[in-house]
């Protein structure tokens, strides 16, 4: 074997690494700035462009796609070889996948503040650019299951399974969603009317949780953790159960978003039997990536990379029993269309997301580079502003949220409404303060988190590893 | 009306549905029959280091599972889910909306009959019943005339005593009834272009009282003459049979500045006020008629 051969191929792994702590803070800027027209509505200075109906999908595109995404592709590529003992398959493929994706976030940055947008919630951007996504997916695909394909060991890692099926539903998700006739350029029009286009749009949203922002970022803590602990996975029997009961369950939830609409009685009901079912799966994963630390506790104290990874775990746990509480009809009258919804995205988003993510990269990134971390003291200052951000943007939108519900159904003696809608604005405006408060501190970590890390890769080399062999099978 | 086109979708769903849920329970049980013990590694390693115990599935949350499931399938017997079957509680979303508002009207509205029942000038003065105007109102009218009644461009002001189709409680109580659609042509044509726009807008100034360009307003009044008084009735003064608006009060609907009254007068107007019979039923109708007349009338 020659040289090339024997090493992994890191290159790509780096450049999304680095793209996602930059997407990250250009995401959670725009996040931050549109939480704070939230709370001072004067910050759209008049101006189409800067208004909160059109940075909010770029914000949640930067976030979700970009950071999230980046994430994800930096570490399925990094993942997918060292537990295959391989290097990437189609190299150059796995190269177009990084250029494809950010023509795809430049694209969003520039057309969304523009105005142009399907309308579809998470999926805004219009037909020429999800070609493009397509494209840049199957290519993924290919690169991905390639890789698989050629592996040196018989067994398929737990984080590949996560990130396969991940792969393999996003594709049919972002498909069958887009489905759209243009018209022109940049406008088109789903294929599908009424009550079915929610339908689909909600099936491909609540899975975009599912399988994007969930099953991904499971394969991220199935490696990350176990590997920063140096301890095994829980139990494999139990990764088995969760993962096939997540993929089959998710599918179904989507109708707990249209609760009480057009959308048949039937659908509604089976919607709300599954998500409840969806509970025990999703606990499965927290369960599996906390006690893997079973034995090793005392490292929480002193490891911060671990506490992010263990901390996310239990975002994660907290936000899969809330999203199965909300989605019960009587739960969900209150809770639709308040802040809660967004306080229980966020607690998804920051707190298990993210927090994973950003233990990854603390993990991954040295590691890339054939370094230490720059600063270990930097990774727990961080730690800390992060958590406190989160905490209290959770909280402001729970207590926001329930009082929005209650207020909009609140009645008086002779039967009419307690309160107007402005009213019900005007009693949120506190705690939009306290929420664009407790998004800037997180933005604030990651500032930190881009300044250790650019320290670390500057005393660093970009050093690809050499493959080991594989263990002999006991 | 069925939600499916044929009986065969309402199975396919009752399979798919029914069946993934029998299918989960044999993943549980399945998995969970298997011998194992506690902290015994399965053998497989991969980057070196990376091992997989294989412990048991933790009970509790085996139990949460099976919970889970039994309480899907009590719930898809109790409620529709399973295709076209009903289910036993005979519950629809549409049936448990009609139940509330029964249950509010029987509460309700006895005090609302009572009210209806009542002169709407009497009942502008009945402070029970104009609190619940003033709660009607926010909830109802405020999108448009705004939460003070003051109204914004284009929603008339309701509490300057200036009033479009009438301000006796009979046309107030018409209006929020039925609704109105005011429409104003677009004159740009016929009165040849910006120059007889000007002349007309000049004219209309001149009538609210304002210094203007007496050449100017003369020649627009020569206009005026022959084509607006048809509506807005000689010297201005509106016609509330119509809705054509007082031009001689200086209350403007569309805004007042030169060049928002030449856009009028060019371009044309549309207002429409929905009509609120069906939707709020005569007696809510009635209260809010009493509530805008209250508020022009406050020292009667």
């Amino acid at each position: 074997m020659n040289n090339e051969t024997m090493t992994y191929d890191y290159s790509v792994v780096r450049q999304f690494a680095i793209m996602t702590v930059v997407l990250g803070i250009v995401g959670m800027l725009v996040g931050v700035f549109i939480a704070s027209q939230m709370a001072w509505p004067a910050l759209n200075f008049d101006t189409p462009w800067l208004s909160f109906g059109r940075l909010r999908p770029l914000h949640t595109n930067a976030v979700v796609f970009g950071f999230g995404g980046c994430a994800l592709f930096a570490t399925s590529y990094y993942v997918v070889q060292r537990t295959c003992h391989t290097r990437l398959f189609a190299p150059a493929l796995a190269q177009f996948t990084f250029i494809g994706w950010m023509l795809v976030i430049v694209s969003a940055v520039i057309t969304l503040p523009l105005g142009y947008t399907s309308s579809k919630e998470y999926a805004e951007l219009e037909w020429p650019i999800d070609l493009l996504i397509t494209v840049v997916w199957i290519s993924y695909a290919v690169v991905f299951f390639g890789t698989i394909a050629k592996r040196r060991v018989k067994h398929i890692y737990v984080a590949n399974w996560f990130f396969g099926s991940f792969i393999l539903t996003v594709a049919l998700l972002h498909v069958v969603n887009s489905a759209a006739l243009p018209v022109s350029f940049m406008k088109s029009y789903s294929v599908y009317s009424g009550v079915q286009d929610a339908m689909v749009q909600w099936w491909y949203g609540h899975n975009a949780v599912g399988f994007f922002l969930t099953a991904g970022f499971l394969g991220i803590m199935y490696y990350f953790i176990p590997k920063q602990a140096e301890r095994p996975v829980y139990s494999y029997r139990l990764s088995v159960v969760h993962f096939w009961a997540l993929a089959f369950t998710y599918i179904w939830a989507g109708p707990h978003h249209l609760h009480y609409t057009a959308l048949p009685d039937w659908t509604q009901s089976l919607g709300m039997a599954f998500s409840l079912i969806l509970l025990a799966p999703s606990w499965g994963g927290m369960i599996n990536g906390i006690m893997t630390l079973s034995g090793a506790w005392e490292k929480l104290r002193t490891d911060p990379i671990l506490k992010f990874l263990i901390v996310s775990v239990s975002f994660y746990g907290m936000s899969t029993f809330e999203g199965p509480m909300m989605a019960i009809k009587t739960v969900n009258a209150l809770s639709h269309y308040t802040d809660w919804t967004v306080g229980h995205v966020h607690s998804g988003a920051l707190g298990w997301v993210a927090m994973v993510s950003i233990g990854a990269m603390y993990f991954l990134i040295p590691k890339l580079f054939n370094t230490e971390i720059y600063s270990k003291k930097l990774i727990e200052t961080h730690f800390w502003i992060a958590t406190i951000g989160i905490v209290l943007y959770i909280t402001s939108m729970w207590i926001s949220g329930i009082m929005q519900g209650l207020m909009w159904r609140a009645i008086n003696a002779d039967g009419t409404l307690t309160y107007s809608f402005v009213e019900s604005v005007q009693a949120m405006h506190p705690f939009y303060i306290v929420r664009a408060s407790g998004g800037a501190l997180f933005l604030t970590g990651m500032l930190i988190m881009a300044y250790n890390l650019y320290k670390t890769i500057a005393q660093g080399k970009a050093v690809n590893a050499v493959i080991p062999e594989p263990a002999a099978a006991h | 009306m069925s939600d499916f086109t044929s009986e065969f979708w309402s199975w396919f769903i009752i399979a798919i549905a029914g069946g993934g849920i029998i299918w989960l329970f044999f993943l549980l049980a399945g998995t969970n029959r298997a011998e194992t013990e506690e902290g015994v590694p399965t053998g497989h390693v991969w980057d070196e280091d990376l091992q997989e115990l294989n412990n048991p599935l933790p009970r509790w949350w085996l139990y949460m599972f099976y919970f889970t499931l039994f309480f899907a399938i009590g719930y898809l017997i109790l409620y529709p889910g399973m295709g076209s079957y009903k289910g036993l509680l005979g519950w629809t979303e549409v049936g448990e909306y009609e139940a509330e508002v029964a249950a509010a009207d029987a509460e309700f509205g006895p005090l609302f009959e009572k009210f209806e029942k009542t002169p709407i000038a009497e009942l502008a003065t009945d402070e029970a019943a104009m609190n619940a105007g003033e709660r009607l109102f926010v909830t109802y009218c405020a999108v448009c005339h705004g939460s003070d009644a003051r109204g914004a461009p284009g929603f008339p002001n309701l509490r300057d005593n200036d009033w479009l189709y009438g301000g006796s409680p009979e046309q107030i109580e018409a209006t929020i009834l039925h609704g109105r659609m005011g429409t104003m042509p677009a004159w740009e044509g016929p009165l040849g272009g910006d120059e007889g726009v000007n002349q007309v807008a000049t004219y209309v100034m001149s009538i609210a009282g304002r210094d203007v360009d007496e050449k100017l307003a003369a020649a627009g009044k020569e206009k005026f003459d022959m084509f607006c008084v048809g509506c807005h009735m000689p010297g201005g003064t509106g016609n509330e049979a119509l809705g054509a608006p007082n031009l001689s009060n200086n209350i403007w609907l569309y805004g007042g500045s030169p060049r928002s009254i030449k856009e009028t007068i060019a371009k044309g107007r549309n207002g429409r006020m929905p009509a609120h019979s069906e939707f709020l039923g005569t007696a809510k109708s009635h209260i809010l008629a009493a509530y805008v007349y209250s508020l022009s009338h406050e020292s009667d």
